[in-house]
Formats: structure tokens, C-alpha cells, sequence
């Protein structure tokens, strides 16, 4: 177990350098720069610029330089901040797109999972075909255009709730209901679909004609393996989930990662560019990782193929 | 399914099922699911809708403004109502259509020539050909993929083209998977071996013999990879990184629409309600066609 962990975590490294030498190639050589504002400044006021981050050095001496400070972990300061390091900024935008995607993805499990169980214990009958339409009727709103009808409805309709901004408990419901609403139908349909599978398992039997009652039989026994399915879902999720949330972070106007880069990408920040997307595959790829560990953890059969 | 409850006569006839090819019997099936069927129905019509609303009576020009009318509630007059530059919403709507479903089709059967061959190639040659191409793919997986994309689509000019590379460049990877695994249990089987006797050279083996026996997957996966490549577009039109003013797609209404969504609600329901039916409709009929072109692969035996 332990090399296995240790083998992944030897594939990180090149991983992130081939991520990173491709984000900073594409970054430097689109046309423009980020000093190239619509408002004109002398051109020695520019050149001072480019000179303090080192932008009219050889593009080779600015890639080294870039691929020591991300060894270090330290690129330095935002562009277009440059009072504000970027570490800083990806730390609290961070800390906001982690408790967004995180509540999300909680109520998701919390909805999908006993619907997509309801829905597998009544196979085929009313209460399945009502859960899997509802479900896939989720998985087809995309959250851009959720967003804006729950605002619609809750904000300038009935005005329970804020209609944006990350202030307060109140303003942090439309967010993650909009944000969740792909994952819970997504979890119900893996469920539903583990749960059917493993149903039919002889184990499930015995534990039938042993006489329990039907609950027990399907939350203490079935539950456990039908929901690996779910399992090796949340790693990917929980990366979509930051992705996911570059929408509902517009949408609302929640100062998360998500908005951090594609404002940054419109400044031509480069620095904050490089963080976020070095930033976003590490957590990708330690997420994964977890999510495997996991897996071997609580299924036997995947344990005894990597001892 | 229930084998036991087969009629003794049916079992007795095997002959007569087994002449039935696969795509009849799975017309038949797919028949028997209403919803799928609607979902067909819809689609076609709102493709020829989008197709050919310029030469259709009724619906006006979408490019047509009218500043003294402005933004108008849906009514007799304009069905969907219109925006504040007084174009009608109806035809706007139809034509971001044009627009999302031209995207979704061109872009899938990118990705759909990409995918199949990169896969059948694969999966074909084995060995250590096969191990690069799928560690290729499983590189690109591992990418941050949309984050990328949207770095491409703000760095470099924005243009349908750019808009179907960046698409494209992820689509393709579950394709190449699943025609692979097809590929590897198909190319034991003895028809290759007869094409290979016969003296079919590689590339007709894998494009003539192999290809055409891995249709049904790759059919159900086209359908579901639709959806997908019409809502990346809409999202990245959303962020303004698609399709570019004065072209609009459903994602671009939607954004214009969320911008004023105080005062003139209808240009957010409108053009939102068109795209979440046509991508629900594509994955009812891709569950569907699952169902009844791939039996085994169903989540429920």
C-alpha cells in the first residue's frame, strides 16, 4: 500500500511539469501582455515594468526562473495586485471554493444516495422511473441556467434568499442548491445502479433467508459494496465540482477559484494564471489518490490485486 | 430477464430469432420506450426548426432590432417576447439553436473520427503501440481540462475553429476507450482471422471488419457525447469565451439574458428552457438507445 502511494506520488512530479511548461508556453505566447491595458502609459514606465518582473529577459530565462519559484512554491506576486502575493490569493479563494464544493457535494450525497437506494428497491416500479427522470432531468439543467431561475424564483420573487455575493449563511444556499443539483442526480443514478447490482448478490440472499428484516438487509448489507460505484465518483466529482463551480461562481459572484482564474486569464495575470492551474491539478491528482486508497480500503476484492 | 417466463413455442424457434439482425431488434425495443421515442421526436423537430427558420413563415428576423419597441413580455405578437434592442426572442432563440446544435453534432463527429480510430488502431496493434496510445489519453485525462480551455479561448482569437479544437480535445478519450476494449475481445474472434486468410490487408481488417462490429457502443456513447459538447459550448459561451457577438448561441442568451434578469426574466427562461429540454431529451434518448442496442451494458439485467 504503501508503495503504491509513494509510486503515485513520484507520477505528480512530472504530471505538474508537463502541466505547468504548457500553461506557461500558452500563456507567453498568446499575443499581448498583461501591461497592455486600454489606458496608454510611456513607454519607459513600461519598460520599468517589464524589467521589475523580469518580462524583457529571454523567454528561456523566464521559464527557469518560473519552474524554480514553482519548485519553491512561491511564484511571487500577482500582476495585477501586485501587492497581494499569489499564494495568498489562492489560499482564500481557495478556502471559498472548498466550502461551496464541499457542501455541495455533501447535500449531494446526502439526496442522491436515498433516492437512488428508493429507487433501486422498487426496480422497475413507480418509484424508480419517477427518481431516475428527476435525476435526469438534473443531470440536463446546466447549473448556468439553474443559477439564474432560482434567483429568479427565491431572490427577486419571494426574497427569502440573497441573490449573490458569499456573505452569511443565507447567501450560501442558492450556490450550493445550484451547484449540487448535477451531483445529486448523478449519485442517485451510480447508486441506484450499484445498489441493483449487488441486490442480486447471493450474500444478499442468505441474508434474506436468515431472516432479517428488509432494511437491515439493504442499509448494513448492501449499502457497503453498492456504493463503490459512488466511491470512485467523488474523485473526479469533487475536481468537477471546482470546474462546475467557475459557473455558479459567476453566477453569484463568490470570490472562489473558479472566478479568480478566468479573471485572472482576462487580466493576462500571468503569475496567478500559473498558481491556480498548477494549484487545481495537485489537488486534482491528491484527491485521486485518496479516493483510490479508499477503494482498496473498503473493497476486499481490489485489495487482494494490490497487496 | 426473466428467462423462465418464456414461452416453451418461443424457445422451440430459435432459427427465426436468430435471423433478426441486431438493429431491427433494437428498433424494436427502442419503439417500446415512449419517452425515448418523444425525445427523438423533439429533437428532430427542433433541428428542423433551427435548420430552416430563416424560410419559415412566422418567424422573424433575429438580427432585426427595433430600439423604439425595446424589451416586450412574451405576447400575441412576439411568442417569446423580445430583447431590449426589440429583437425577437422566438427567432433569436431558434437561431442560438442553429448555433449550439451545429456545435454539438460537428464537434462530436470530431471527436467520433478521432476517437474510433485512435482506439480501433490501439486496440488492433497491441503491444507497446497500444501502451503509448492509451497512456497519451490517460495523460490527457489527467489535465485540467477546462481550465485549460479557457485559457486557450482567452489567450488566442476566438473563433468557431478555436471553439472545436478546445471541444475536441477531450471528447475523443472515452471514445477511444470504449472502441479499444471492444476491439481487443472482437479481434480474436474467427471472422478476423478469415479476413486476414483471405489476405485483408491491417487497415481494411481494422476499418472494414472491425469498426462496423463495434457500431452499437460507440452509437449510445455519440448519443450522451452530444449533450456534453453542446453544454461545454453553452458553458464557454456563458463566460463569453464561445461563440462570439454578432453569432449567438443558446449559452450567449442565457448570459445576456442572466444580465438582466431583474427586469426582463423571459430572456433567461426562453432561451435556458430550449437548451436543458434538447440536452435532456438527447440523454432520454441515449438511455434509451442503450437499452436497446446494448443490452448488457444496462445497469438493470
Amino acid at each position: 500500500m504503501a508503495g503504491l502511494i509513494l509510486r503515485r506520488l513520484l507520477l505528480f512530479v512530472p504530471t505538474l511539469w508537463v502541466i505547468g511548461t504548457l500553461t506557461f508556453f500558452l500563456v507567453h505566447m498568446a499575443p499581448g501582455g498583461p501591461f497592455q491595458s486600454e489606458k496608454e502609459i510611456p513607454a519607459s514606465a513600461r519598460e520599468q515594468m517589464l524589467r521589475t518582473y523580469g518580462l524583457d529577459r529571454p523567454l528561456a530565462e523566464q521559464y527557469g526562473r518560473f519552474l524554480w519559484s514553482a519548485v519553491r512554491g512561491d511564484l511571487g506576486p500577482s500582476y495585477k495586485y501586485p501587492q497581494r502575493q499569489v499564494r495568498d490569493i489562492i489560499a482564500e479563494a481557495f478556502r471559498v471554493s472548498a466550502e461551496l464544493g464541499g457542501l455541495a457535494l455533501l447535500l449531494a450525497l446526502l439526496l442522491g444516495v436515498p433516492l437512488g437506494v428508493v429507487a433501486a428497491v422498487h426496480h422497475n416500479r413507480l418509484p424508480d422511473h419517477a427518481a431516475m427522470a428527476l435525476a435526469l432531468a438534473g443531470v440536463s439543467v446546466p447549473n448556468f441556467v439553474l443559477g439564474p431561475l432560482l434567483v429568479l424564483v427565491f431572490s427577486l420573487g419571494l426574497y427569502w434568499l440573497p441573490p449573490a455575493l458569499w456573505t452569511g449563511p443565507a447567501s450560501r444556499v442558492l450556490p450550493v442548491v445550484t451547484l449540487s443539483t448535477a451531483y445529486v442526480a448523478y449519485i442517485a443514478r451510480l447508486t441506484r445502479a450499484g445498489m441493483l447490482e449487488v441486490l442480486r448478490q447471493d450474500y444478499i440472499r442468505t441474508a434474506r433467508a436468515k431472516g432479517l428484516a428488509e432494511h437491515v438487509v439493504v442499509i448494513r448489507h448492501a449499502l457497503r459494496l453498492g456504493l463503490l460505484p459512488v466511491l470512485s465518483y467523488l474523485g473526479p466529482a469533487a475536481a468537477g465540482i471546482v470546474m462546475g463551480s467557475v459557473a455558479v461562481e459567476q453566477v453569484f459572484a463568490v470570490p472562489g477559484l473558479g472566478r479568480q482564474l478566468v479573471n485572472a486569464a482576462f487580466n493576462r495575470d500571468y503569475t496567478l494564471v500559473l498558481g491556480v492551474v498548477l494549484f487545481y491539478a495537485t489537488a486534482l491528482m491528491l484527491l485521486n489518490l485518496v479516493v483510490d486508497v479508499l477503494y482498496t480500503r473498503l473493497d476486499p476484492r481490489v485489495a487482494a490485486a494490490n497487496p | 430477464m426473466s428467462i423462465g417466463l418464456v414461452p416453451p413455442a418461443t424457445v422451440a424457434q430459435p432459427v427465426r430469432r436468430q435471423t433478426r439482425s441486431l438493429w431491427s431488434d433494437g428498433w424494436r425495443r427502442l419503439r417500446r420506450n415512449r419517452v425515448a421515442m418523444a425525445s427523438g421526436a423533439f429533437l428532430l423537430a427542433m433541428c428542423v426548426l433551427a435548420a430552416f427558420a430563416p424560410w419559415l413563415p412566422l418567424v422573424r428576423d433575429p438580427a432585426l432590432q427595433d430600439l423604439k419597441l425595446g424589451a416586450t413580455a412574451p405576447g400575441w405578437v412576439h411568442w417569446f417576447g423580445t430583447d431590449d434592442l426589440g429583437r425577437d426572442l422566438f427567432a433569436r432563440v431558434l437561431s442560438g439553436g442553429r448555433i449550439s446544435l451545429l456545435v454539438g453534432l460537428v464537434g462530436t463527429l470530431v471527436s467520433l473520427l478521432v476517437g474510433v480510430s485512435w482506439g480501433a488502431v490501439a486496440g488492433y496493434a497491441g503491444g507497446r503501440l497500444d501502451e503509448f496510445m492509451m497512456r497519451v489519453v490517460d495523460v490527457l485525462y489527467s489535465l485540467p481540462y477546462i481550465f485549460l480551455v479557457i485559457l486557450l479561448l482567452v489567450f488566442f482569437e476566438r473563433s468557431l475553429v478555436m471553439l472545436f479544437v478546445a471541444l475536441g480535445l477531450v471528447q475523443w478519450l472515452t471514445m477511444a476507450r470504449i472502441v479499444r476494449g471492444q476491439v481487443l475481445s472482437l479481434k480474436a474472434q474467427p471472422f478476423v482471422e478469415a479476413a486476414r486468410a483471405l489476405g485483408a490487408s491491417d487497415a481494411s481488417i481494422v476499418f472494414r471488419h472491425l469498426v462496423p462490429n463495434t457500431l452499437g457502443p460507440v452509437i449510445v456513447y455519440t448519443t450522451l457525447t452530444v449533450p456534453a459538447v453542446i453544454l461545454q459550448e453553452a458553458f464557454l459561451s456563458f463566460l463569453g469565451l464561445g461563440v462570439q457577438p454578432p453569432g449567438a448561441s443558446w449559452g450567449t442568451l442565457v448570459a445576456d439574458g442572466a444580465r438582466v434578469l431583474a427586469i426582463f426574466p423571459w430572456l433567461v427562461i426562453f432561451p435556458g428552457l430550449a437548451l436543458s429540454l434538447t440536452l435532456l431529451a438527447f440523454n432520454f434518448l441515449g438511455d434509451g438507445l442503450r437499452d436497446a442496442l446494448d443490452p448488457q451494458g444496462r445497469g438493470d439485467r
